[in-house]
């Protein structure tokens, strides 16, 4: 199943809006946008995941490299988690170097 | 730039393929996808199959080509799997001759041993589907975990405090108060309560795969499960079944999460590791693995092709093949470089160094292998120096300085001591002083020592004072299962009481076996629970109790909260004082200018033991300019010992000019003035005798 995803550039923020599935069938796809922002000076990057409704360990490791990748100073955002979600993330200990929020605030 | 060998030279059906590398063996990860390898020495022919997640029937079975095999390892690539979907077995051609120690069946689906992710059992105790072909799931694991900076801590071994618990019975109990009840991920939650008990060292009990249902069984309408876990399905898979992420496949990350946050708090991280046997039982029992792979490899056979064993669970794992020797090597680097692992302790670590025939050898390779190993240089190495088949080497396992023991003998000979035994006093001073009689040969020093009194083998701290004789009735083995020598005492009624006395004498006979315990030379092992009397009834082999036998119950703690405060005041004790925690052995004379020996023992009366058989009292003295070697300089330590049921006053030795003796502890006395926060002992009124209450320990400190 195709996950949908939009990104926005604004001012060093990366605004990225997921909706359905995040999975191995559309993470590499995901990744390999994420890559192109390697360099660009992106200060922020900002999850909208509202409209996720499954992520699966592939999808949760694209979210851990844009931290890894795009600069170790990169604020990563995830807004808007439902429960399933949240309580993956904090499981795997990766509520340490996300900013979890249910409405984007800079 | 692209590599050459990223392209597929083969095809089978749709798959494109192409032959792999021999190592690592598993399934690694490679450009555009996945590299198997699996060794088998005796096997004809091997087919990989593979399943999409959870599916009943595979959806390919590709042979390894004949071009695919290098020496006795099968390997290929298959190309553009979707490998977080996948989970893959093997099948293996080969001869079926038992009494030659072959029983291929080539319809079998054998797990991966090298399998780093293990599906089947992904929630602790939901019934799994027994039809199924293929129960245990090699699964492929990423490893892009982000260590944030973490490695291992290194603390040296002298200054460890070893904690043992298991992971779910730590914190299944509804008096947890946590999230996820039963998990690393609730045992996380616990790591502010750890570091309020002061200690800085987990010791896990077995975390790898296991199958809790193996052997389970219903007795009285309750159903008792393979709960300890020592019991392996695969050695480089932590349990899915502990995490509560398991079932989105994510308990790696869950467990290396825990390790790190462990680590930020200072806690050290000890695996318990079973290298002794495997799930696979004896001829009897089930085709996981290592049965189906090249049985005669990975086991101890008799000449006619029976399982030896030496474990007592049916099998044992032939750990001086030399095939297997590098398995459990390549597994501990695993666990230390990928999981940050600081150190592991060796279940019945004595078959370890049996041969392949199963006799004990001087010098065992695998156990030298591991003490030289440059990965493990600086993991902590712990034996448990016995097995199931009469080896008992506790202060003679052969592995030289790098190895410690869990240090049977000191459990032993300190209870006894405890409950009021006659002629404990010569031993007692041995494992006080960090058993020189058992390790002054060895190289170790003190550390070569793991000091324990109660471990979760055996009755909790508070049953050891509660009950005279093992209640494992509910174990469903009529309770000849269990040790019977536990040396325990019950203090005059088997069993909880509401007596006031009774209980009164429990809490304190807790007191003097922690207070010994924590002032003792070499390392000290608290078992989890202990510390706020925790019971499991009279239970002294709850391997299969998955319920409130043996979950911690902790609206104890608020019950108990004085025994907790004693405590951890007794390990900010031992922190706070070098001379406690010195890594060689006492030399017995003053080799500083002191005027003092390092140590000296004295009875009620100064710089005189009365060595009778029936006497139970005996106090010792450590001159704090001895500390670590004269190195540093700790203030003097005093600690009176009376096991003897009635009062008797200590002559202190005096000390020298200008200093006093303060007063840190006294187990006879109601809290919360049986102990004080170390530093601010209330100076004692006579400095030339102390009066130590029937089976009480007093601890004065001079400054």
């Amino acid at each position: 199943m195709e996950s949908l995803f939009n990104i926005k550039i604004e001012n060093g923020t990366a605004k990225i809006t997921l909706s359905g599935r995040l999975d191995t069938s559309n993470a590499g796809a995901l990744s390999d946008e994420l890559k192109t922002l390697i360099g660009q000076d992106i200060q922020k990057v900002v999850f909208f995941v509202n409209d996720l409704e499954y992520i699966s360990s592939a999808g949760l490791r694209v979210i851990i490299f844009a931290k890894q990748k795009i600069g170790t100073d990169t604020r990563v955002y995830l807004v808007g988690a439902n429960s399933t979600i949240l309580d993956v993330v904090k499981m795997t200990g990766m509520d340490n170097f996300l900013f979890i929020q249910d409405t984007y605030q800079d | 730039m692209i590599q050459v060998d990223s392209f597929p030279t083969h095809t089978f059906g749709e798959f494109k393929l192409r032959p792999g590398k021999p190592l690592p063996f598993g399934a690694t990860i490679v450009p555009n996808g996945v590299n198997f390898s699996v060794f088998s020495r005796a096997a004809y022919s091997c087919e990989l199959v593979l399943f999409r997640k959870r599916e009943k029937e595979p959806f390919a079975i590709i042979p390894f080509f004949d071009e695919f095999r290098i020496g006795n390892v099968f390997t290929m690539v298959v190309f553009d799997l979707d490998y977080e979907d996948i989970e893959y077995g093997f099948r293996m051609d080969g001869p079926w001759i038992p009494n030659e120690g072959h029983r291929f069946d080539k319809t079998k689906i054998l797990m991966d041993p090298y399998a780093k992710l293990i599906g089947g059992r992904d929630v602790w105790g939901e019934d799994p589907d027994w039809f199924d072909m293929y129960q245990h799931r090699a699964r492929i694991v990423f490893d892009d975990f982000d260590w944030e900076g973490d490695r291992p801590l290194e603390i040296p071994m002298e200054d460890l405090i070893i904690y043992e618990l298991h992971v779910r019975g730590f914190t299944r109990h509804s008096s947890s108060n946590t999230k996820h009840p039963g998990t690393f991920s609730a045992l996380k939650e616990k790591i502010p309560y750890l570091n309020v008990l002061g200690i800085n060292c987990v010791e896990l009990m077995p975390i790898h795969e296991f199958d809790e249902f193996e052997n389970s069984r219903e007795i009285n309408g309750r159903k008792l499960l393979n709960y300890w876990g020592y019991s392996n399905l695969g050695f480089f898979a932590p349990k899915a079944g502990y995490a509560a992420s398991g079932k989105f496949g994510m308990q790696v990350d869950e467990f290396k999460s825990l390790i790190k946050e462990f680590h930020r708090h200072g806690i050290e991280v000890i695996l318990d590791v079973v290298f002794n046997h495997t799930a696979e039982g004896n001829e009897m029992g089930p085709y996981i693995s290592y049965r189906g792979l090249d049985n005669k490899t990975y086991y101890m056979l008799s000449p006619d092709g029976y399982y030896m064993n030496f474990s007592g669970c049916g099998n044992t794992l032939n750990c001086n093949n030399p095939i297997v020797r590098n398995m459990i090597l390549d597994c501990l680097r695993y666990w230390a470089s990928e999981f940050h692992i600081d150190g592991f302790r060796f279940d019945l670590a004595a078959i370890l160094g049996r041969d392949q025939n199963g006799a004990p050898m001087s010098n065992p390779p695998l156990i030298e292998s591991l003490a030289y190993d440059p990965i493990l240089g600086k993991c902590k190495l712990i034996a448990e120096a016995w097995d199931a088949g009469g080896l008992y080497q506790v202060g003679s396992f052969p592995g030289g300085s790098r190895w410690a023991e869990w240090n049977g003998k000191y459990r032993d000979d300190i209870r006894r001591f405890i409950k009021g035994d006659e002629k404990m006093l010569g031993v007692v001073q041995q494992r006080i002083e960090g058993s020189p009689d058992l390790y002054k040969w060895h190289g170790g020093g003190t550390c070569a020592s793991v000091n324990f009194i109660t471990c979760h083998d055996g009755f909790v701290l508070m049953d050891l004072v509660s009950y005279d004789h093992k209640h494992n009735e509910a174990n469903g083995e009529d309770n000849r299962d269990g040790g019977d020598d536990n040396h325990s005492w019950n203090c005059g009624w088997e069993g909880e009481t509401e007596n006031y006395w009774i209980n009164r004498l429990r809490v304190k006979q807790i007191k003097n076996a922690l207070s010994i315990l924590l002032v003792s030379q070499g390392v000290p092992m608290i078992l989890s629970g202990d510390e706020f009397g925790n019971s499991q009834f009279g239970n002294n082999n709850a391997y299969c109790q998955d319920n409130e036998i043996s979950w911690l119950d902790w609206s104890l703690l608020e019950k108990n909260q004085y025994l907790h405060n004693f405590v951890k005041l007794l390990i900010k004790f031992r922190f706070k004082h070098p001379v406690l925690r010195n890594n060689t052995h006492f030399q017995h004379r003053d080799y500083v200018g002191s005027g003092y020996p390092d140590i000296s023992w004295h009875g009620t009366q100064a710089w005189n033991v009365d060595y009778s058989d029936w006497s139970r009292t005996i106090a010792f003295l450590l001159c704090g300019k001895h500390a670590k070697n004269g190195m540093v300089e700790d203030d003097y330590i005093y600690v009176a010992m009376n096991l003897h049921w009635e009062m008797h006053g200590f002559q202190i030795p005096s000390l020298p000019a200008g200093m006093s003796w303060y007063i840190f502890s006294n187990t006879d006395v109601e809290p919360p003035f049986d102990i004080c926060e170390p530093g601010y002992e209330p100076i004692l009124e006579n400095q030339n005798e102390i009066l130590v209450g029937p089976r009480s320990v007093t601890i004065l400190v001079g400054r």
